[in-house]
């Protein structure tokens, strides 16, 4: 592909659309560290609004710790130490007027690990309307039809809604979890690894997913697999030992990285 | 090599899969080796023996069964007990002979074995009975003096009044407490003319019932000849062992072991029903699980789930584990002294004081029994509902955090629902500790003998207050206490056969719930 494609004119291209993306959130000088043991350094970047953006970078080098930060999931710890900025559509995430609650039914989590709750697959998906109440048996039905139906599930489970979540399988599972979160309708949907205990075939129902949910959300995914990254993502940050170090069009960054670093990261000669 | 490898032991495992094998075959062998000897003993007790007619070379005869052999002291030959009964007549139900002047032995179908109210059993002949069944209701009392039936009839119709009686007991109970006592509970809150009306007959009628059931009286001959006259209503059971075929013998087995169970003790403990004691275990275990349950649990849930994971957490956690080391009398003497004294006695002294110094809380009773066995399972209910919390995944609380839970929703709509087998293991454990305790019950309430179970139909239903009976302090009370301990015997192990089968009915109880609870959504899944 980069072969057919002149060197500077398709990233060039991309760069400047780019630079034009309306952002949805919007992280400012983060630094994040657990303790004494520091985490993330001065990461600032824009995630562009109805994209997908794939964060990559070896292990521990901070991107779930990067991307937990977006729904605040690191105040449960008290360890962790955090600076800098994040915003949400223009406010800032820990500002006094934001409800934690609210937020992380804005930018919804989908895990590593597939973790439906030990419930039936239709109180699963309910799970999040019914913590907000004030829905009637009839909007709850539709609101977990319609959830399942987006999350590419409902043709399969549709007859056995009662039955046990755990009873699917683990690709079924980690798009039952999909639903669930959308269930309750967040603009920024957060995927940490979302397939890597998945099979392939799974793994690429999973992605399809991913490229039809942006019409209306914003996606955020970290991923150690480069090629899903480059498959599903529009935009791509590569972080290495807690720091942004590129930060682009996905293209462009596989293609023609501006770093030595990200190069030797992408083509697999790690130092 | 495949031959070799078949013959010896497994290569390189050595004789290790022998011994741990080894080892549970032993320790099955022993727990089936003990419910056998409690079955055998105790169960065996209700079975009619045959009784024996044993001539002795001096001319002297006696009735019993043969308990048990032994070498003569001086060697040269074996002795032999025989249980005898007749107390009143003989001094003691129980006498040793020498195997080697036993003249003869014989099985009479006639010899009859009558269990009283007073004396123990009776071995011997039924001769007479005076005052029969036959007159009309009401006119029973006349003419029944005069009736004297003999010989085989006479048994007829003792059987029938046995059963006649049975009937009138039950009668009297239902009189009891299902008329008198209500009305006489009315009749103290407001007096009342037609009340009291209806109280004057119900009475009326019990004194006939009781009179009906005094009368009557069989005359009883001893193998050796001397009679004595036996009041009916003192007869508890009568059989003629020798005559009963094996139907008739395995009837009147589950008629013995249905009154085990379903009847209160007699004569100081040593014979009798533990109907009391299994209830009252029961009762107690139950609400010690009531009581221990939201405490063991909520601590759990503080450790696990709140606390901050720094050094005190641990040290509390470690205290916690070596609480469930504390011998459990330290346990009964803590609550005698904080439960019973304390607050028992404050609770006198400020609710009742008019029945002081009679103390009504300030004396061992049941609520304080299950409060302190409650204390003394707290731990191994917070052990078992901690690691339950421990082993939920990060990820299901963050999950349910993500999508918007507060903390508290997501430990009652998630990480709760997902411990509860946990916590229902702890609540096992809890229970089999708790059943099977009795030296600090010794101390906080439980009776020798508290024929009335703590729960009845007076307002407020369930007494708290009373002291209650214990089938753990049953079986050691009977084994050690009575008057008789060679008779008491069968029954103290027949007592600890239940309760070991009462234990493990609660726990199959919660091993039940535990796995219904488990099969609605499959186990955990490991990731």
């Amino acid at each position: 592909m980069s072969d057919l494609m002149p060197p500077a004119m398709a990233p060039s291209g991309t760069i400047l659309a780019f630079k034009r993306e309306a952002s949805c959130l919007e992280i400012e000088g983060l630094c994040l560290a657990y303790g004494d043991k520091t985490a993330l350094r001065d990461v600032t970047l824009r995630v562009p609004r109805h994209r997908v953006t794939a964060f990559i970078g070896p292990s521990g080098c901070g991107k779930s710790t990067l991307l937990r930060a977006l729904n605040r999931l690191h105040d449960l710890n008290e360890d962790v130490v955090r600076q800098g900025r994040i915003r949400l559509e223009g406010s800032d995430i820990h500002g006094p007027e934001m409800d934690v609650a609210q937020l992380r039914r804005r930018v919804g989590m989908v895990f590593q690990a597939p973790n439906p709750f030990p419930m039936s697959i239709y109180d699963n998906v309910a799970f999040g309307l019914r913590l907000q109440g004030g829905l009637r048996k009839r909007q709850l039905d539709d609101a977990v039809e319609e959830a399942l139906t987006a999350a590419a599930l409902w043709e399969e489970v549709k007859d056995r809604l009662r039955a046990s979540a755990w009873t699917l399988s683990g690709g079924q599972q980690q798009r039952l979890v999909i639903a669930r979160t959308l269930a309750v309708g967040p603009e920024v949907l957060l995927l940490d690894e979302p397939a890597s205990a998945l099979d392939p075939i799974s793994t690429l129902k999973i992605e399809e997913l991913i490229r039809n949910l942006k019409a209306s959300l914003t996606l955020v995914l970290v991923t150690h697999n480069m090629q899903q990254a480059a498959r599903v993502s529009d935009y791509t940050a590569f972080l290495q030992q807690g720091e942004l170090v590129e930060y682009g069009p996905t293209d462009s960054l596989f293609t023609n990285p501006r770093l030595a670093r990200t190069e030797n990261y992408i083509t697999g000669r790690m130092a | 090599m495949a031959m070799s490898k078949q013959r010896g032991f497994p290569r390189g495992e050595g004789p290790w899969p022998w011994l741990t094998a080894g080892s549970v075959a032993i320790s099955l062998l022993m727990l089936g080796a003990l419910l056998l000897l409690l079955a055998v003993r105790g169960l065996g007790h209700f079975w009619p023996a045959p009784v024996t007619l044993v001539e002795l070379q001096d001319g002297s005869r006696f009735a019993g069964m043969a308990v048990k052999e032994a070498p003569l002291p001086g060697g040269g030959g074996e002795e032999r007990l025989y249980h005898t009964a007749n107390r009143d007549l003989e001094g003691s139900p129980w006498t040793w002979v020498e195997v080697a002047t036993i003249e003869a032995e014989r099985h009479p179908d006639d010899l009859v074995v009558l269990e009283r109210q007073r004396w123990g059993a009776f071995h011997g002949r039924l001769m007479a009975l005076r005052g029969g069944d036959d007159g009309v209701e009401g006119q029973r009392k006349v003419g029944r003096e005069d009736a004297l039936v003999e010989g085989e009839a006479a048994w007829q119709s003792l059987v029938a009044r046995l059963a006649e009686l049975e009937a009138l007991r039950n009668e009297l109970a239902r009189l009891r407490d299902d008329t008198i006592l209500p009305l006489a509970s009315r009749l103290a809150d407001g007096e009342n003319a037609t009340l009291a009306a209806e109280l004057a007959r119900a009475e009326a009628r019990l004194r006939e019932l009781q009179m009906t059931m005094e009368s009557g009286e069989v005359l009883l001959e001893s193998v050796d000849g001397t009679r004595l006259w036996q009041p009916i209503e003192g007869i508890v059971r009568a059989q003629r062992p020798n005559a009963m075929s094996v139907p008739d013998k395995l009837a009147a087995w589950g008629q013995g072991v249905w009154r085990f169970l379903a009847e209160g003790p007699r004569a100081a403990n040593s014979a009798g029903g533990v109907w009391p004691a299994i209830f009252g275990t029961v009762l107690m275990v139950l609400l010690m699980s009531v009581l221990v349950a939201p405490f063991g649990v909520l601590a759990a849930i503080y450790l696990n789930e709140v606390a901050h994971q720094g050094r005190m957490t641990r040290l509390v956690r470690i205290a916690v584990r070596n609480l469930a080391g504390v011998p459990s009398i330290v346990y009964g003497v803590f609550g005698l002294g904080v439960f019973v004294y304390g607050i028992g006695g404050s609770l006198d002294e400020w609710f009742f004081a008019d029945t002081l110094p009679s103390p009504t809380f300030g004396t061992g009773g049941l609520l304080w029994a299950s409060l302190t066995l409650a204390l003394l399972t707290l731990p191994v209910v917070i052990v078992a509902t901690e690691e339950g919390l421990a082993r939920i995944p990060d990820h299901q609380r963050e999950g349910a955090l993500a999508l918007g839970a507060t903390r508290l929703e997501m430990l009652t709509r998630v990480v709760l629902p997902m411990a509860t087998p946990a916590m229902l293991t702890g609540m096992i454990l809890a229970v089999a500790r708790a059943a099977g305790e009795v030296a600090p019950l010794m101390l906080v309430g439980v009776a020798k003998l508290a024929p009335q179970v703590p729960v009845d139909g007076n307002f407020p239903f369930l007494h708290l207050e009373r002291k209650f009976m214990h089938l753990g302090y049953h079986i050691y009370d009977t084994a050690f206490h009575g008057s008789d301990v060679q008779a008491a015997l069968p029954l103290a192990y027949a007592t600890a056969l239940l309760l070991v089968l009462v234990i493990l009915g609660l726990n199959l109880t919660a091993i039940f719930l535990r796995h219904h609870l488990r099969s609605r959504h499959g186990r955990l899944p490991r990731h």
